[in-house]
């Protein structure tokens, strides 16, 4: 089918393989000098893996067992044991334990209470006890929350009043009030807006018009105007494309296609651009965007949480 | 890895990588040994300092450097009295490590947000931080990190609003493609003009010059997109009237509405446009505004009878959102209660907008205080209880709508809805400033069109266009208004679907809105497409009038505020995907959607406000065909934490289905009180979901047509 749509083949096996591969290999320069940030390393590995119907080939007891030592005494988690505390790993950690289905073997609130402790006083969230205040950060804070259904812990209000006023001309976002908008911060807020039922203060039509318009003539997107395209922003430009309805906007099998050229068909990963370096980053970018294609034969994401539906409707719908 | 080349590594580069991977391993083991112990001296430092320069985005080590700075400083006030020079060079050096940081990584968050940390504690020079930033961003202008940095430390040295705008003009005249410095200007611009600082008001003037700024980016280089989105913000701030306005109601303005409390209403004699059977025994009054606000009830809506009889009425903003702000509110009189009386006129007065209250999403007042108004006939219950859509399956064949009758004109609420319109004073300077400057543009882009095939050019005159149609109708006093140039607007966008494929579907999206546009800008082209409904093979000869929007190719709808009125709609064999809008409908009682491109049920939302809706088709539609599902998050859902926390799925179960796959089916359904509805032809309708249906929807009678066989109640 996947040939049909005039779109290359996705190399399935080959980037299993690279992904445990990477997992493996703990002597390269590639795995020392993402040490620090382990725990989103797992997260995009795992994700990946899922979505290609291979999360079974890792112990998953190991990895739980792992990631619950990654916790800090405050109930935030470090991108590797040791690590300080911070949210972008703690959203890492919950998410990797949800694909496993495992969040009941956090104590649920003493991380949310960590998550919460943050928010200040207008509603945004430092990233940590050093106060970098970024709306990546208020994303990841209701993310995390939503995912432990504790978002009645914050003052959710506020927190989304801190995000509109992040709002740009252009109907994107910046990371604070002022900032440039670019895809990456705008997937952050308008995942965060998704999540607390507010995108209706979103102008769909303009910003959805500045998001098509980051796709390039090689089908790629790019994250701002006037900048190369770049695999990861298959996942922020078209997540929040789908989040307002606006995906139709753009050209999706030369999307694809891009994607699929950015494989490494010899020994799997996908890189940012073709015939530049794998890693896992992007190889989950790579494979979340073709998910989002509706690429045959891969899982659905969802576009806001940034899992695998399945894995979300398990945890809001229960069963 | 971000821009480095794929290939397999020589021999020396594999060397080169295990070499720099053993250097970086034990830094990074004997750092962490130093962080977990609280070591602080100077060789724990340098070591946290090589880790950073080698790897800036380790967080951990920012963090121990902020811990060790504060150390040090503590231990020295106890014991002995640290001089300004020391605490200087202390924090210089934090300077310096990000500064090697920067060379490895200038987009590093955890050294940008160190070197914050360190000019917050007010030891280090503003004006050096200046000066670097200036030449930092001379040499990677796009940098949004050193952009914000910028602002921090503009904020940091209360540079006034007008330097850094000038800033910004600076880095613009060295070259125009520079988003960034668009961008900041944008917020700078808003803020001056929005204090009102001395020589950036009035807003007129400014707003010019500003264009004409934009213009030489836009000429220079016209498929560079820096200068693009600007000039539309800039447009947008010069046409928009700031203040929401009511832009439509139902009942329109002077009209006279028969209402039936049950049963039906003879249109033989009476106008099937102004007739209306309402078994509910209420009447919808409508309220739609040039955009969503909030605020609209009892206290800022006056509705008054001669009879003096209305209470306290409830208003219930249509969104599917919960917000508490809408585009179109409505609320419900009670002919019943409120003691209206039979067959004699019932006047009602509604008075918009008298006290303060409607607001706007941008916090801006409803300045235009409104009044309507209408008179409602009541007829009489009568004793055969004949209700269309109870006794009779609604057939969408063609063969059962006929051309309507010319004289239906005459009696037709419809015309009055072109009315309200003209809120704005077109005597007033602002308003030929207005048109006059969107006709400069108009010109300036034809120009520009002459001697360059430019994308972006050629949407901005389509917008540019129909803003100038939308000014000119203010100045119509007759009930319609004609769009002098939505032939040239629909070419216009038939043109950039073909020469820029890859967004194709935004531009028809357009189209479709301009061409709903033009088919409901006057009476006479919208009475084209309505036709009476007589379904000649029964012996009923109630008929209703239905709008019948077939075979156009709509993508999207829009113009809803001219079609309040509409009870029975065809939208069948077109491209729809979205219903957005349609809730304002509230008299909508019948609705065709076969045979467009509805993907998922939540797309359905809207339906769930239409208390009228007795008869939908949605058959040959692709519910259930796509694994994502674009409205997941514009419904109201558990997802979104809006609704659903309540719901017992349970309650539905049916033997081997899991009803938490139907959850979107049954958040649409089971507020639906539908007799008939039509969803074969899709996916997701099989014969379980037939099933599942029935026991969602207890009123439904006929389902794809085969009329259900119950077993009688209990």
């Amino acid at each position: 089918m996947a040939s049909e749509l005039g779109m290359g083949e996705l190399e399935v096996e080959k980037h299993v393989n690279y992904i445990l591969s990477v997992e493996k290999n703990t002597d390269s320069f590639e795995s020392v000098v993402m040490e620090h940030l382990r725990i989103n390393g797992a997260y995009w590995g795992l994700t990946t893996l899922d979505l290609l119907e291979k999360i079974n080939s890792v112990d998953s007891k190991e990895v739980v067992s792992w990631v619950l030592k990654c916790q800090h005494e405050s109930g935030g988690f470090g991108g590797n044991i040791g690590h300080d505390p911070h949210l972008l790993y703690t959203l890492s950690a919950i998410q990797v334990l949800a694909l496993f289905d495992k969040i009941n073997e956090l104590d649920i609130d003493k991380v949310s209470n960590y998550i919460s402790g943050l928010q200040n006083e207008d509603g945004s969230f430092p990233g940590d006890m050093w106060g970098e205040v970024d709306t990546r950060f208020s994303y990841v804070a209701i993310c995390s929350l939503a995912l432990l259904r504790r978002l009645d812990k914050i003052n959710v209000e506020k927190a989304v009043k801190y995000i509109v006023s992040c709002k740009n001309l252009d109907g994107g976002f910046g990371c604070t009030p002022g900032a440039e908008s670019h895809a990456g911060q705008i997937f952050c807020c308008v995942g965060a807006l998704a999540i607390t039922g507010s995108l209706h203060h979103i102008d769909k039509d303009l910003l959805g018009w500045w998001l098509c318009e980051r796709q390039v003539k090689s089908g790629g997107l790019n994250g701002r105007p006037e900048k190369l395209a770049d695999v990861c922003y298959s996942w922020w430009v078209l997540s929040s494309l789908i989040m307002i309805d606006r995906v139709h906007w753009i050209d999706k099998a030369k999307l694809a296609k891009f994607i699929l050229d950015c494989q490494d068909k010899e020994k799997g990963g996908i890189s940012d651009r073709p015939d530049d370096a794998v890693d896992v980053f992007h190889t989950y970018f790579g494979v979340a965007g073709l998910s989002l294609l509706e690429y045959p034969g891969l899982k659905a994401i969802d576009p806001a949480y940034a899992l695998p539906v399945d894995v979300v409707n398990r945890v809001f719908f229960g069963r | 890895m971000h821009g480095r080349a794929r290939k397999t590594p020589t021999p020396q580069e594999e060397k080169a990588f295990a070499l720099k991977a053993s250097k970086l391993r034990p830094l990074q083991s004997q750092f962490l040994q130093f962080h977990h112990n609280k070591t602080y001296t100077k060789e724990a430092l340098e070591v946290c300092a090589k880790l950073l320069e080698a790897n800036p985005e380790y967080l951990t080590a920012w963090n121990y450097r902020k811990v060790a700075v504060e150390h040090i400083l503590s231990h020295s006030e106890t014991e002995t009295e640290i001089d300004p020079e020391s605490i200087k060079s202390i924090f210089s050096e934090e300077l310096r490590v990000t500064e090697r940081a920067f060379a490895q990584n200038y987009k590093s968050y955890g050294a940008w947000y160190h070197r914050k940390w360190v000019l917050s504690k007010g030891h280090s020079s503003i004006d050096r931080e200046l000066q670097l930033l200036e030449v930092f961003l001379k040499k990677d202008t796009r940098n949004f990190h050193a952009w914000n940095y910028r602002r921090f430390v503009a904020a940091l040295k209360n540079r006034s609003d007008e330097e850094e705008l000038q800033f910004t003009t600076d880095m613009i005249s060295d070259n125009f493609s520079n988003y960034s410095a668009w961008h900041n200007r944008s917020v700078l611009l808003s803020q001056l003009l929005e204090k009102k600082v001395q020589g950036y008001f009035p807003k007129e003037k400014v707003l010019t010059e500003e264009c004409n700024l934009v213009h030489q980016a836009l000429f220079t280089d016209p498929d560079d997109q820096s200068g693009w989105f600007y000039h539309l913000w800039i447009l947008d701030r010069m046409v928009k009237v700031e203040s929401p306005l009511l832009v439509s109601t139902w009942p329109p303005h002077g009209s006279s509405i028969n209402v039936s409390v049950k049963g039906c209403l003879d249109k033989s004699t009476l106008s099937p446009m102004t007739s209306f059977d309402l078994n509910t025994g209420t009447i919808p009054v409508i309220l739609y505004f040039s955009e969503a606000v909030e605020g609209v009830n009892s206290s800022t809506i006056n509705v008054e009878s001669i009879y003096d009889a209305t209470q306290d009425l409830i208003w219930t903003p249509l969104s599917t959102n919960n917000s508490g702000s809408a585009q179109a509110w409505v609320t419900y009189l009670n002919f019943l209660e409120e003691k209206f009386h039979f067959l004699q006129a019932n006047p009602l007065k509604v008075s918009v907008g008298h006290s303060q209250g409607i607001v706007s999403l941008n916090g801006f007042h409803c300045a235009h205080p409104t009044e309507f108004e209408f008179t409602v006939y009541v007829q009489p219950p009568t004793s055969q209880h004949t209700d269309l859509q109870c006794l009779e399956m609604i057939s969408w064949g063609d063969e059962n709508f006929h051309i309507c009758e010319t004289h239906l004109k005459e009696s037709s609420p419809i015309k009055f809805s072109y009315q309200l319109e003209n809120n704005e004073d077109n005597e007033s300077t602002t308003y030929k400033w207005k048109a006059e400057t969107i006709a400069n543009e108009i010109a300036l882009f034809r120009e520009l069109l002459s001697e360059a095939n430019c994308k972006i050019g050629k949407l901005t005159l389509a917008r540019l266009l129909m803003a100038h149609d939308v000014i000119m109708s203010y100045n119509k006093s007759s009930d319609t208004y004609k769009l002098a140039h939505s032939e040239e607007v629909l070419e216009l966008y038939c043109d950039l679907m073909n020469s820029d494929p890859s967004h194709s579907q935004f531009y028809k999206d357009e189209y479709s809105l301009v061409l709903l546009q033009q088919l409901t800008s006057n009476l006479e082209s919208l009475l084209r497409h309505c036709y009476h409904y007589r379904d000649l093979s029964s012996s009923s000869i109630h008929g209703h009038i239905c709008l019948r929007l077939c075979n156009l190719s709509l993508s999207r709808i829009g113009s809803i505020k001219q079609l309040l009125w509409i009870q029975m709609l065809d939208l069948s064999h077109n491209q729809l995907r979205s219903i957005e809008g349609l809730e304002a409908m509230q008299l909508l009682s019948c609705l065709n959607l076969s045979h467009n491109q509805i993907g998922t049920f939540s797309a359905l939302e809207p339906l769930k406000l239409l208390k009228a809706l007795k008869v939908l088709n949605v058959s040959y539609n692709e519910i259930g065909a796509h694994s994502v599902n674009t409205r997941r998050y514009l419904c109201s859902s558990p997802l979104s934490h809006t609704v659903g926390s309540d719901w017992n799925f349970s309650e539905f179960a049916i033997d081997s289905v899991d009803v938490a796959n139907y959850w979107e089916a049954f958040f649409i359904f089971k507020d639906l009180k539908l007799t008939q509805l039509d969803i074969i032809g899709n996916v997701v309708a099989d014969e379980k979901f037939k099933v599942f249906l029935l026991k969602v929807m207890p009123t439904l009678k006929w389902l794809d047509g085969v009329e259900l066989q119950r077993h009688p109640k209990p």
